[in-house]
């Protein structure tokens, strides 16, 4: 640790001083990560995924039916509000306004609520661009081959679809890991939430800041990889 | 034998199909002849539920089945039509994300709840049928043309339809595959099948047909045995197309 220590004495701005809080801090900044941060994105997005799948079949199922209707416009109003206010609003609703009217959540609970909508209404968009990319000829060939239309959508299309739509799904999944960021103004003591708590005492705000905004980076290029590998799994049936 | 009559579609103002009746032989090769945008493509369509008809009827005469689409025919019917035919696409549309056996296997596991093991024996039966038993894990992409389409013709196959559907099989294709995919298409006509051929191939609808039918405009022109059409026909408008399509 000394050894860490010295060499990073040796960057600019740095003292032997603030070597030791980069390195004291490091720990529980990554740490906050591991347990509140990346749960909180990975717990929403697949929820958020649940909700766009079925947001996405909603508006792309031909609307036979009054009943039908009736959901569809939900489902393009629940989009439009969403994507329409400030995730931070939305946030700022459910931890500190739905207490007035009973519903009181604990922070984590209200992030991940507040992040799965919004996860849900952005990536039904890109989920039904997806499914419409699928050329005609794939469902009637899944009709002509006896398939009813839910078994020719999750059969026939929804794989091809699902291929298409990671390239930008991964970009809604990044941004979401730094979004998470926003959970520390409703009290979860995620990643940026603990290095507040450090420069609060240190006032070492350039400091740890900057190491904050490291980890996030390290966590995004990490998850960047994890996208080229399924990239790569998925792409196994084109011809490149 | 399958009669089919007064069948009627159009598209808002367009009227693709005037009323046409066709009786199908059972066994018997049915050739459909005809201009780009004469509704031939349509008709075959119609066939299969693909495009529901505004009018006409369908009838199956060992009574199965009786669809009347001036009735408002049932979902079911119209699932009960479908699964009487198997599709052969112009564009093969096989599903690319599976292998050639995976793609014969999908509608006998999911539609016809089939175990896995029997579909997959049924597709290796039915891929070295069409001459590509060796192609069974490859995906659709690593085949040719012509490979693709014979794949096409094994998956209508696998669900054991009473009826094959082609339409413009070979039309895709570069003019040395289509060899292949027409002799795939004579060995199944010389087994007995059944089948409805839409094609510019003159020469499959004179060596193979047993009927063959001109639509022009979205009504039948003139209809008869391949010799009849090519060799006797004295009707105007089929002397105008063969001369356009022979040239």
């Amino acid at each position: 640790m000394t050894a860490l220590s010295d060499l990073l004495a040796l960057l600019p701005f740095m003292t032997p001083e603030r070597a030791q809080i980069v390195i004291d801090s490091f720990w529980p900044m990554l740490k906050a990560g591991i347990y509140y941060s990346i749960p909180l994105a990975l717990i929403s997005f697949a929820i958020g995924m649940i909700i766009a799948l079925g947001v996405a079949l909603i508006r792309i199922v031909p609307r036979a039916s009054l009943w039908h209707r009736v959901i569809y416009r939900l489902a393009r109003i629940y989009v439009s509000a969403i994507r329409g206010t400030p995730m931070l609003v939305q946030l700022f609703i459910i931890f500190y306004g739905l207490p007035s009217i009973g519903v009181k959540l604990d922070p984590f609970p209200s992030a991940t609520i507040a992040f799965s909508l919004n996860i849900g209404a952005y990536a039904s968009e890109t989920v039904r661009a997806a499914i419409l990319s699928i050329p005609k000829g794939q469902w009637e060939a899944g009709a002509t081959v006896g398939l009813s239309y839910l078994q020719t959508f999750r059969h026939v299309i929804l794989p091809q679809a699902l291929r298409v739509s990671v390239p930008p799904l991964s970009n809604t999944f990044i941004s979401l890991v730094k979004d998470t960021s926003l959970a520390s103004l409703v009290l979860v003591t995620e990643l940026f939430k603990q290095a507040q708590i450090i420069t609060a005492r240190n006032y070492e705000f350039m400091l740890v800041y900057t190491e904050a905004a490291v980890i996030y980076w390290c966590i995004c290029l990490f998850l960047t990889f994890i996208q080229g590998r399924v990239e790569m799994r998925l792409d196994r049936y084109v011809a490149r | 034998m399958i009669q089919i009559s007064n069948i009627q579609k159009a598209f808002g103002d367009n009227r693709v199909l005037k009323g046409i009746d066709l009786t199908i032989q059972k066994g018997s090769v049915v050739v459909i002849l005809g201009p780009s945008g004469s509704g031939k493509t349509t008709f075959l369509r119609c066939l299969n539920a693909l495009e529901v008809p505004d009018n006409g009827v369908i009838a199956f005469d060992d009574g199965s089945l009786t669809v009347d689409f001036g009735a408002h025919p049932s979902k079911k019917s119209l699932i009960a039509l479908q699964r009487k035919s198997g599709m052969v696409f112009q564009s093969y549309n096989l599903f690319p994300h599976k292998t050639a056996a995976e793609n014969l296997m999908l509608g006998p596991m999911i539609a016809q709840k089939k175990s896995k093991a029997q579909s997959h024996e049924q597709a290796l039966q039915l891929l070295a049928k069409v001459g590509l038993k060796d192609k069974a894990d490859l995906y659709p992409f690593q085949l040719s043309g012509g490979q693709q389409q014979r794949i096409g013709i094994a998956r209508a196959l696998a669900i054991e339809p009473e009826l094959l559907l082609f339409d413009e099989p070979t039309s895709a294709l570069d003019p040395e595959l289509v060899q292949d995919v027409l002799a795939t298409m004579k060995q199944l006509a010389s087994e007995g099948w059944t089948m409805v051929v839409v094609t510019h191939e003159i020469s499959f609808a004179r060596d193979v047909a047993d009927h063959v039918v001109l639509i022009e405009d979205g009504v039948v022109v003139e209809e008869g045995s391949a010799e009849q059409l090519f060799e006797r026909s004295t009707h105007p408008r089929t002397r105008a197309f063969l001369q356009r399509i022979l040239q």
